[in-house]
Formats: structure tokens, sequence, C-alpha cells
């Protein structure tokens, strides 16, 4: 067991937990916060996405120990009542299905956009392509991310 | 419209248990018997605290959807039936998932299936908001002491014509509560429906893309521990021996214990219970099947496709004189692969058992089943076995609520803790029910002009429903479905051991893909328009021929693409519903790209347009990624595709444009959520066909180089 530190959604968050356990089940079955969804366990399908320091990693292959010290966000922190515009421009379009993969899905947009404020379609097929979504709603989702960019550029 | 209440659906109303009124309604499918065994006689006796419409004083009114929500909108669309006729505020409604009630929502079948959501509740669900909108309106009126007749309603409130006084439904909720339940229900005619047929936002948006909304495997309880279980990799094999010592000595696993499906590994989170379980010794006994594999299945269903003697399933004409009227029949051979569901979200349930009460939390399509599986595993009875239904992350068709409920309930019991059992992405294709392996032998005869004039399809598939006159309807179906004159169609059961199951669209998701290519066939063999000779086939289908001529003006069938791009029609009727689709293709390095799909549906009256074109865009996409790539393999017994790599759904990257019209109609309402999903791999087949002259015949298209 080790103990790691690092600020989760903004905060300063400690765990007590064995150093390799991957930062999703920490996430999930040890804080408690379950907006980040596992799917697959290896990386293959992103609904596990959150952001590390700002970039969207695959939490369910991503070990608690490699956190200590860095800065996580996930879907509950995204923004502080659901108006982050991809959350706004997802809701416009009503985009979710099912939604389990959703909260991977707009972890990965909001990044996108954070480091290209206006994508093209060929970069939202390259950024999303890791997310997988089994209702089919990726009309929807490429249609959303380019509402969001529309707003000002994807920036809360 | 003003019609007698069918004694059928007779409608409840009492006093809501919180105050304010409650109106319920028998439904149909739940049977006269159970309904007076439960409540006796219509009249008398109070409602059990459960119903459908909940107005509380404070005006909050809550729609209580009895028909899970796997993803395609079933609480929104439901909402949407029982607020246009309660004429209520849609800004302020709240919705929940019914608890498990026989004789309110349907018993064992209390679920959502067979596309049947919006087609069993379309008139019972507004009938039951006409209800209690009327005794609203008697309350208002008894109050003004007016008429009714001289109330009218509007957003939540009722108006009094005469003064333009208005009582807000919460303020008569009490009031109507002690009302007898109207002889007569007015419905709307639908030229004045504001909700029915209006692209409202769903309801579960917001929770979606915030990370609220709560699935299965986010449930969490007090003092919980989760668990994972190892099970026999081949089918029907057992445990033989095992030893716990290195699983336990894993840091948060607290028990490995048997349970009849495994050995069920438990520990303070999912990962150390994963960790346990891959530390685990076990030793199976693989049983009858470890020898099993995917070239002995497609060698017994290919044998069985030329077995003569097959159950027949669909005679009329005289097939052998019409084909021995030709010189060359036409055959053809098609096959189709297992597939696996690969919803995203894994089974999870998780289950209690405190104080003689066992308590159930998971997503599944079929509260009910949940229900019987948890009274069966806990031993207690009906009453004392609860259901909590949650959001599902898809399902497609075999979230039941069978196996995965089961385990959750023994491992409770054998832990004596809530527990949480989850499924790993390779439990999820490995322990699955799977869409059946099959194979069709096709022959047909042309008549001197080079329309049809037979047709014959001996079916090899398993079955999971049984026979009924020797033949399974569920592997037939859509197989003949043609004005052709003389028409055959046989099958044969090849019991074969892998679990198989409901999988979105079932026998049409096979059948569809080897008829329209096989029309295709003969289209050409017949020196016919593919479109062309559809519309002779459909003519006995108005609805089909319709949604056909849409699609291939959409697509502007018949007019020149651009060098290497090509067209392909395919087109279904199930469900009570329409759909032709035209995917537009083209071939890079060997491989099918699907560039665009014009998808033109007929679903009868739309609750929800938005829905609909949701399930038209994602039925097809279910559709596709099988059609590309979808093929679970059996390898001595046991699944040989353990994750994404191995069995990939279709990726943004290569979603087609999807183009859906849907045709304005008064029928009844259809189904949606399987629509779309028979005719894409045919299309994008007929597609292929057109552009190389080469017909594929056995799916997923990945297995062959074009």
């Amino acid at each position: 067991m080790a103990n790691i530190t690092f600020t989760l959604n903004g905060a300063s968050q400690s765990v007590d937990v064995v150093p390799e356990m991957p930062l999703l089940w920490v996430l999930r079955d040890v804080i408690g916060l379950t907006g980040t969804k596992f799917g697959c366990g290896m990386a293959l399908c992103g609904a596990c996405t959150v952001h590390l320091d700002g970039q969207p990693v695959r939490s369910c292959s991503t070990p608690i120990k490699s956190v200590a010290g860095k800065r996580v966000v996930t879907i509950e922190g995204l923004s502080p009542n659901g108006t982050h515009p991809v959350q706004r421009a997802w809701m416009e379009v009503d985009v979710p299905q099912c939604g389990y993969c959703q909260s991977g899905q707009l972890m990965t947009a909001a990044a996108l956009l954070a480091r290209k404020p206006k994508p093209t379609d060929a970069d939202i097929d390259e950024a999303m392509r890791g997310n997988l979504c089994r209702c089919g709603t990726y009309q929807s989702v490429r249609a959303a991310v380019h509402r969001a960019a529309a707003m000002n550029g994807g920036r809360s | 419209m003003t019609r007698g209440i069918d004694r059928r659906w007779f409608l409840k109303a009492s006093a809501a248990a919180t105050g304010g009124l409650l109106v319920g309604i028998y439904l149909p499918e739940a049977g006269e018997v159970v309904l007076d065994a439960q409540f006796g006689p219509p009249g008398g006796g109070p409602i059990v605290p459960s119903a459908f419409i909940r107005i509380g004083t404070d005006d909050v009114v809550t729609l209580i959807v009895h028909k899970p929500d796997n993803g395609q909108g079933t609480e929104t669309s439901i909402a949407q039936l029982l607020a246009e006729e309660l004429d209520c505020d849609w800004s302020r409604i709240k919705t929940e998932f019914a608890p498990i009630n026989a004789a309110l929502y349907g018993g064992a079948l209390q679920g959502t299936f067979g596309s049947m959501a919006i087609r069993t509740t379309y008139d019972p669900m507004r009938r039951t908001g006409a209800a209690a909108r009327d005794m609203l309106m008697q309350a208002a009126a008894s109050r003004w002491n007016i008429q009714k007749s001289q109330c009218r309603t509007e957003n939540g409130a009722v108006i009094n014509t005469v003064t333009n006084a208005r009582l807000s439904y919460g303020s008569l909720a009490e009031a109507a509560a002690k009302l007898p339940v109207p002889a007569n229900i007015t419905l709307k005619d639908p030229a004045q429906f504001k909700l029915i047929g209006k692209p409202l936002q769903r309801v579960d948006t917001p929770a979606k893309v915030t990370g609220k909304a709560t699935f299965g495997i986010d449930v969490r309880l007090p003092g919980m521990l989760h668990a994972v279980v190892a099970r026999c990799p081949v089918f029907d094999g057992k445990v033989a021996r095992f030893d716990a010592t290195k699983a336990k000595a894993v840091p948060g696993v607290t028990h490995v214990v048997e349970i009849p499906q495994g050995i069920a590994v438990v520990a303070e989170n999912t990962w150390a219970a994963m960790e346990g379980r891959r530390v685990l010794q076990v030793e199976w006994d693989e049983g009858p099947n470890a020898k099993l594999s995917s070239p002995e299945i497609r060698q017994r269903l290919l044998t069985l496709t030329t077995t003569e003697g097959g159950g027949v399933a669909e005679q009329h004409g005289d097939f052998a004189k019409a084909l021995a009227a030709v010189s060359q029949p036409i055959e053809a051979t098609y096959e189709a692969p297992y597939l696996a569901h690969a919803r995203l979200e894994p089974h999870a349930c998780v289950a209690q058992i405190k104080d003689g009460v066992c308590e159930i939390w998971t997503g599944t399509q079929i509260p009910g089943q949940a229900h019987s599986t948890a009274v069966q595993a806990s031993g207690l009875k009906p009453d004392q076995v609860r259901v909590h239904t949650t959001y599902m992350g898809g399902s497609y068709g075999s979230r039941g609520g069978g196996p995965f409920v089961m385990e959750a309930v023994e491992v409770a019991k054998a832990t004596n803790r809530p527990i949480k059992v989850t499924y790993s992405r390779d439990d999820e294709l490995q322990h699955d029910l799977y869409r059946p392996a099959s194979a069709v032998r096709f022959m047909a005869a042309l008549d001197t002009e080079g329309w049809p004039a037979a047709w014959f399809a001996r079916i090899a598939c398993p079955t999971w429903m049984g026979l009924r006159n020797g033949v399974a309807r569920e592997s037939v179906e859509g197989i003949a479905e043609y004005d052709i004159p003389n028409v055959k169609v046989e099958y044969h059961d090849p019991k074969l051991p892998i679990p198989t199951g409901y999988w979105r669209s079932v026998g049409l998701s096979q059948n569809t893909f080897f008829a329209e290519s096989f029309v295709d066939e003969l289209a050409a063999r017949g020196k016919k328009d593919p479109v062309e000779l559809r519309r002779r086939l459909y003519a006995k289908s108005p609805r089909l021929l319709a949604v056909l001529n849409l699609a291939a003006e959409k697509a502007d069938w018949g007019k020149p693409l651009p060098a290497g791009r090509f067209r392909g029609v395919a087109a279904v009727a199930g469900f009570g519903s329409f759909n032709a689709q035209v995917a537009e293709v083209s071939i890079e390095q060997g491989r099918v790209r699907v560039h665009r799909v014009v998808c033109a549906v007929d679903c009868g009256r739309v609750i929800n347009p938005t829905g609909v074109i949701q399930q038209a865009q994602g039925a097809m996409v279910y559709g596709l990624s099988a059609a590309l790539r979808g093929n679970i393999t059996i390898d001595r017994g046991r699944v040989a595709e353990s994750n994404f790599h191995q069995y990939e759904p279709l990726r943004m990257n290569e979603m087609p444009v999807v183009d859906v019209h849907i045709v304005s109609s008064t029928a009844a309402p259809g189904g949606m959520g399987e629509l779309t999903t028979p005719p894409i791999a045919a299309a994008v087949g007929n597609a292929i066909f057109a552009g190389t002259g080469k017909r594929i015949r056995r799916l997923p298209f990945s297995l062959e180089k074009i």
C-alpha cells in the first residue's frame, strides 16, 4: 500500500492504495466518483477517459502511482454545473442514447477543443476514434463537437 | 374521440401515499385473472402505491415509466404519451422507473423488448393521462360549482372558462383522488398534440452529460464488497477443484467462494477482485464440448443446408414444379457467424439480503425476469424481493436479468454482505447469449421474362426458443417475404451447445442479409434493376414499397456516382415498421468503406422524431459493425475473442453520413429499436457486387479479400 496525493477536480486528494491500482478503480471504488466508466480495461474503448495534467488519458490503464502530484479532472469536474461548451453542445444536439460512453466522449472532445479550438472532421476522427459508442451516436457526437467549437472555441 | 374503457384497461385512482393523486391502469398484457386476484374486483380495494402518474400537492408531476430504457429513449417517449393527455407542464415533470408489480406493469414480462415499448403503451398511457386530467377537471368543477364542460386544462392547471380562474393540478390532487375514475375518456384529437410528435430533449440527457446518471455498475451500498466470477471458459464445463491461497494473498481480497456458476473472488474494490481472479488456481472439468471449434460448427450448418427433410416453415404454390420448369436454377449458400452483444457497460448487479428482504439494483431490460431470478436464487418469497431498475449502458437484446443477477445473489448469500458482481470485457464476450451462427441454401427460378417464379430456402440455425411443428420461428423470419408465386422454406436445428439468445432484430439480423442479397442475385441474373425488381416483389406491402421509393429517390438511385463509388439497396418490414436503405461504398485497399447511408423509415405515428432518428442511425451502425467484422469464433469449446481488439465495433473515423427520412404517417406507432439493423449488411454487400461483380455470401465482410 502507498499513500498517494494528487489534485482531483481542483481539490487535493490522498488515497492509501496498492500503487499499481489503475486510476479508474481508485476513482470509482475508493473515492466513489462513478461518472468515469469501465468498458474494457485495456485502453481500447475510451469510456474511462479523464484529463491528466490537461491531457486525455485512459484511466483504466493509468496506475495510480503515476498520478502522484498531478492534476486529474473527471467528468464531475469538467464544469461546475454541466456548463462546459461540450456539455452544452451535447445537450443541444441531444447526443446520448444509453449514455455509458458519453463521459469519455465528452472528456476526449474537451481535450481536443482545448488543443484545437476549430477542429475539422478529420481532426475529430483522429481524436475521437479511440472512443467506442455501441449505440452509434457518432454522427451526433461530430455535430456536437462542431457546435461546441462554434460557441467559444470550446473553452469554458 | 370518446370511447368506453375496455375492461382490460381498467383504470384505478387513489390518494397517493405522500398526498395527492395517483392514477394507474391495468395493462392488457398483465391478464385479468392476476389483476382481480391482486386488487379484487374492479371498483373495490385500494391500489398499491405505484402507478403511472403521481401528482403531488406541490404541483410536481411524476411519470412512472415501466419500460426500462436501454438507451433508446423510452423514458422520454412514454412520459410524452402520459403528459400529452394529462396536459401538464413538461418542464416540471419528473420521471421514475417503476418497481416490480405484476398486475400493474406486466409481471415476469415487465420489461422492454421486441421493439414493443411504444407499440404496447401508446393507447394505455394516453388513456391514463386522460383519466387523470378528467378527474382533475371534475375536482375543479366541483370547487367552482360549475359543469366540468366549463373547464379546460392548460400546462398543469384547470382553467374556469367562465371566470378565467385557475387552479393548479397540485391544489386539486387530493380532491381528485376521492373521485371515481371516469367511465368514458376523451382522448385528444392528434391535431391538438403539443408533445407527441415533437423533438423534445430526452429527459435523461442532462444526467448523461454530467456523469450523474446511475447505471447498474455505478450502484454503491454501505459495506458493499466487489466480486468477479471465474467461470469455466468451455460452455457447460464446471469446476473440478480450486486453490484459493494465491487469490486470498492479493491485498484487498476478502473472500473466495464457490457458487453454482464458478468461483467468486470478492474484494474491497473491483480491481483487487480482478487481480485475485487472475492468480486464482482453478482446474476445470471442461465437459463434453471441449473439442468443438468453429470449422466443425460451420461444416455441420452447411451439411444441414443440403439435407432433405427439414421442418417446413412456409409453403405456397408448387416450388418443385416451378423449379423443374427451368433448365438452370439459381443456387447460392449464405452464412452468418455467432455475434456477441458487446454492450459498453458490462453486466453488473448489486444484491443485498437483509432482514428477510433481498434487494437487487441492476440495469436490466426485463426487471420481471431479474425479480424471478432473485426469488429463485434467494429462496425468498416474491414479495420479499425488490428490484431497483437503473439506466443500462446498452443492451441490444440480452440484458434480461438471468445469470448476472443469480451470481450476485449467490455471492451475497455466501458472504452475508452487500455484493456487486461486475463482468470484465472478456467475461462479456466469452459468457454471453450469442446471436446464433447460421447458414441457408437458396434455390430460385426465373420466368421467361426474368422475374422470380420460385424461391426455396433451407436454413440451419440453432434455437433457444424451441421448435413448433419442427421449426424455430425466430430462425426463419424474414427469409421469404416476397410476392413470388412458388415458395418453400425448410428448417434444420443443428443442436449446437453454444448459448444463444436475442440479438438486436433477432432472426432478421441474418435473414434479411441472406434474402435481400439473394434478391440482388436474381436481379442480376434476370437483368433487372435491383430497385425495379424489389418494387415488384414488395407489391403487396404498400408501406414497404413507399420507403423503397423514398430511399431510392433521396439516394439519387440510377444517377451516376463519382468514380470508385457504388450503391446497393436493401429493405425490411418488421416490428410494425418499414425501412429501406441505400448504402454508398468504395473499396479502399481491399477493405469496404461505407460513405453514406440513405435510410427511409415508416414507423407509423412518431412520438419523438429525435428518438426515431437516433434509433435509425444507431441500429444501422450496430448492424454495420457486425457486417464489416463482427465474428465470435469458437476454439475448443470456448470463445476466442476477449476484448475490442478482436471484436471491434465501428469507430468514429469509419462512420458513414446517415440521412434519415421519416414518412409522415397517422398509422399506429411501430417499433424503432431494431428496425434498421437488418438491411445494412445486404445494402453494403449489394453495393460491393455493383462495384466489383463479387458477391459476398459470408459474414463478416472482413473474412474475404475484396
